[in-house]
């Protein structure tokens, strides 16, 4: 038996830190046997809180209930396969255009008028980017992107960081451009409702947010703000939607000032 | 509100195994085609032991009620996503309270006055603690006694990670153990509690 099969208790109380849980729900989604394990025990360990049962103040209902009167319950998950018994932990959630797409003809066409005003759009922004740079073909030097650019700067500097099985990822700077890249490689998912964020820590210790990371184990992305000043970049893991200050330790973090 | 439904005494009403549970799950079927009011009675019938959990993870009062709160409207949103193939409504419900309550003393609580307040409440006392409670329904009767054959390693750890909110690298500290040692205690004595129990998926 794997060590990882071992952890279905403490996943089941929520006892793994956040990168343990990441790379337990990476192995869950795999094995059925966890997966039954650990609702068998959530359910056990629920039952412990029999013992610690104690009323709450009246008012407490009255804010629930007026707190769900003002939200409506999330869309289901519509599966397209019916096996319920057997349903994996993460099911599909089909898109809002899925269902009326079956039911035809109106319904198709009503389908893609958002798309047309989409195409427009595009089309629009693409002339007007024209305008403003027409002549960025004229000197025949390649356009790079906003991340190439940090990377091939004359001034780049990186700091490798191996995150173990959390994968590996390096924070390349230039100063002159005042912006940073993070490249990450098999990287793993943040914990199910969390984002990985980004954060500059600044010469006065203070931790400035700098963008969430897309869920893609292999990515770069450009951090948001500015990068000359700092003297470390951050992730920490956060709730959905990330957060304005970080709420909990980095799980990595790319000391600057050692940069090579 | 035009009609307040009393506030219950509080005594918990089934187990996520017992007899309750159909019920509990139909309460949120309904609830998920938008029905307040089986949301209330949802609510009345798992309030006790929701926020009992909150309480005893979290320890304030004021952090428990919001705790508690921010897990009935997240059970309200996701409640078309529970499957009662896949286990109890109120196991369902208590899952999201426990991840709440940990999340909030993770990331809000200074772990030093979490520990004063666990060296007060730990072990032996645990029976008289939670008699204030005074809704020892039969089925906190039943979790006792099974609890009560655990050996006390498997207790201790199955405590702290579930009650006292702590990771398996800090129970294998607090209980100066191996890793190793703490993650098979925790996982053998949840899987004696079940078998006990007789929770089966």
């Amino acid at each position: 038996m794997s060590d990882l099969h071992k952890l279905t208790g403490a996943y089941a109380m929520d006892a793994l830190d956040e990168l343990e849980r990441a790379r337990f729900e990476q192995h869950l989604a795999q094995c059925d046997d966890c997966r039954a394990e650990v609702a068998e025990l959530r359910e056990t360990a629920a039952l412990l809180s029999e013992t610690v049962a104690v009323p709450p103040p009246a008012s407490l209902r009255d804010s629930v209930l007026a707190g769900i009167s003002q939200v409506r319950p999330l869309a289901p998950e519509v599966t397209t396969t019916a096996t319920p018994t057997s349903t994996p932990t993460a099911t599909p959630v089909a898109t809002p255009q899925a269902a009326p797409a079956r039911s035809g003809k109106p319904a198709g066409r009503r389908g893609w008028a958002p798309f047309l005003v989409a195409a427009a759009l595009a089309l629009f922004v693409g002339l007007g980017a024209m305008i403003v740079a027409p002549w960025a073909d004229d000197d025949e030097v390649p356009r790079l992107t906003a991340a190439e650019q940090v990377l091939q700067a004359p001034d780049a500097e990186e700091v490798f960081l191996d995150l173990g099985e959390a994968g590996r990822a390096t924070v390349v700077r230039s100063k002159s451009q005042d912006k940073a890249v993070i490249v990450t490689e098999d990287m793993v998912s943040a914990p199910e409702g969390k984002d990985y964020e980004l954060w500059f820590q600044t010469p006065e210790d203070d931790m400035v947010p700098a963008g969430l990371m897309p869920d893609a184990p292999d990515q770069t992305v450009v951090l948001d703000g500015s990068a000359a000043e700092a003297v470390a970049v951050g992730i920490t893991v956060e709730p959905e939607g990330g957060s304005e200050q970080p709420t909990s330790d980095p799980i990595a973090l790319f000391d600057l000032t050692e940069a090579t | 509100m035009d009609h307040v439904r009393p506030v219950p005494d509080g005594a918990p009403q089934g187990a996520p195994s017992g007899g309750d549970s159909p019920r509990l799950a139909d309460l949120l079927h309904r609830s998920a085609l938008g029905d307040e009011s089986a949301f209330a009675e949802f609510y009345d019938a798992t309030s006790a032991r929701a926020y009992g959990l909150a309480l005893r993870v979290v320890r304030n009062p004021a952090h428990a009620e919001e705790v508690t709160q921010e897990a009935y409207l997240d059970a309200w949103r996701s409640s078309t996503r529970f499957d009662p193939a896949r286990g109890s409504a109120a196991g369902w419900l208590l899952t999201i309270v426990h991840r709440k309550a940990v999340d909030r003393v993770r990331s809000v609580e200074a772990a030093s006055a979490r520990d004063e307040t666990w060296n007060r409440e730990t072990a032996p006392t645990d029976h008289d603690q939670t008699a204030e409670a005074a809704h020892a329904s039969l089925d906190a009767a039943r979790v006792r006694s099974a609890v009560a054959t655990l050996t006390d390693v498997q207790r201790r750890a199955v405590e702290l990670t579930y009650f006292g909110g702590y990771t398996h690298t800090e129970v294998a500290t607090l209980l100066d153990v191996p890793l190793g040692t703490a993650k098979t205690r925790i996982r053998d004595g949840l899987i004696r509690l079940r078998d006990l129990m007789g929770v089966a998926s």
